[in-house]
């Protein structure tokens, strides 16, 4: 209970950001009351995009190293990356279905979100395909980094496709943040409460993968 | 530096040499091409396809000729059992170089039989020669590129056949698209200045996956 006390305080702060997002908060011009999205939405794509990047960084940490706790740490995040992915690209689809009229229409975030999922499919199946687990953490380790060097290409060329017509370009097109006060906090409560998630989350993850992992080599014996 | 450039050239005459000799994986490379060109051909029939579907296909035999082929340079080593070998030998960035020189020149000499074909069988007119050829040279060495460093590491797991498009499309989606775009220009008799932006993302590319496969490489191949 004592060392627990955040994650009670997690549980509330999450069930009064819900409340706030269906009944405190107005509505955006144009966007009625499926506005409400962007409080789960937004703060999805942000743990996805730490998620990979903290993925990346402990695939670095590997290779330099080579202690098979920094890729149990590569791979719980990448899985949790995959997992929010997967619920951005979810309430993203449904709100397009909404304001678009079609769940999917391959809009820049939507090919680019795809692309995400594409690579870190790629990623698992090659993690499934090798069995010696140092030689499975250094060729995960590579493919994620290369994986990385090739973001910045998509990201110049996937909106030369199609335009976009994502909200957010729309809503803050000076790039400043033009949002209700109201809207703001309920908005940063949200991604406070999700990247606390994502860390008990993660840390639960690598418990598991290091426990498995230790059952593994004591059955070996 | 240059006993690094001359082992790698060394490690290029070793393949060349040894792909020649048992022809059997070039002719199964060109083979498919080929057939994928013809499939192609056959079911769009007399349809005249306009100018940005027919790059789009062109690319599509491209790409997959390239999954077809590019693997076997690495996957050849781990089956006979050489890789070793080769590790003792020599630094791993001589490997790579001379594999990645082979590998260029092999999708190029794939090209030099799709190209023409596909003018042939899709009776094609109008293209800009002086746009195209660069499009392909720089659309290839990049997807080259990105296919030999997916190769080193495919070839040591098991499932090799399946995992190198799955690993490699994601990752080449830039090249694609940049190489569609420019070839349709061309195909529409655009000049070299219409498509300029394709052709540095192209170029680009090659440099910043080129470099971050001679830095990765060790890893891959060190065991």
């Amino acid at each position: 209970m004592r060392e627990n006390w955040w994650k009670y305080l997690l549980g509330v702060w999450m069930a009064v950001i819900i409340v706030a997002a269906f009944l405190f908060t107005p509505t955006a011009k144009g966007l009625g009351q499926t506005t409400r999205v962007l409080y789960f939405h937004v703060p999805s794509a942000w743990v996805t995009t730490l998620a990979f990047f903290i993925s990346a960084v402990f695939s670095v940490l590997y290779l330099m190293r080579h202690q098979l706790h920094y890729d149990i740490r590569a791979e719980a995040a990448a899985q949790i990356g995959l997992i929010f992915a997967i619920l951005t690209t979810v309430t993203g689809s449904i709100w397009a279905k909404e304001i678009w009229h079609s769940y999917w229409n391959w809009d820049p975030r939507e090919t680019s979100i795809f692309m995400l999922l594409l690579i870190y499919a790629a990623y698992f199946a090659l993690r499934s395909a090798i069995e010696d687990p140092e030689q499975r953490a250094r060729l995960a380790a590579v493919y994620s980094l290369l994986a990385f060097a090739t973001v910045p290409f998509l990201v110049f060329v996937i909106p030369r496709i199609y335009d976009s017509l994502h909200p957010d370009p729309l809503i803050n097109p000076d790039r400043k943040i033009h949002m209700d006060v109201r809207m703001l906090r309920v908005f940063l409560g949200s991604f406070g409460a999700f990247t606390v998630l994502f860390y008990w989350l993660f840390t639960l993850r690598v418990k598991v993968l290091s426990l498995e992992q230790h059952v593994l080599r004591k059955l070996e014996e | 530096m240059w006993t690094l450039l001359r082992n790698s050239i060394l490690i290029f005459r070793k393949d060349f040499r040894l792909e020649f000799r048992s022809r059997f994986a070039l002719n199964a490379i060109g083979l498919f091409a080929v057939i994928s060109l013809s499939a192609i051909s056959f079911s769009i029939g007399a349809l005249r396809v306009k100018p940005p579907i027919l790059s789009a296909l062109l690319w599509v035999v491209i790409f997959f000729s390239a999954m077809s082929g590019l693997a076997h340079i690495f996957v050849r080593e781990e089956e006979q059992q050489t890789a070793d070998t080769l590790r003792l030998l020599t630094q791993p960035v001589t490997v790579f170089l001379g594999k990645w020189l082979f590998n260029v020149i092999l999708l190029l000499a794939l090209e030099i039989v799709i190209v023409p074909l596909f003018v042939i069988f899709l009776d094609v007119s109008g293209i800009n020669w002086g746009t195209f050829i660069p499009v392909i040279i720089l659309g290839s060495v990049a997807l080259s590129t990105i296919s030999t460093i997916i190769a080193a590491i495919i070839a040591q797991t098991s499932n090799r056949g399946a995992l190198f498009a799955v690993l490699t499309f994601p990752l080449a989606v830039p090249v694609l698209r940049s190489a569609i775009q420019g070839s349709w220009t061309a195909l529409e008799g655009g000049g070299l200045t219409a498509c300029i932006s394709d052709l540095q993302i192209l170029f680009s590319f090659s440099v910043v996956i080129f470099t971050a496969s001679i830095l990765l490489f060790d890893f891959i191949w060190r065991r």
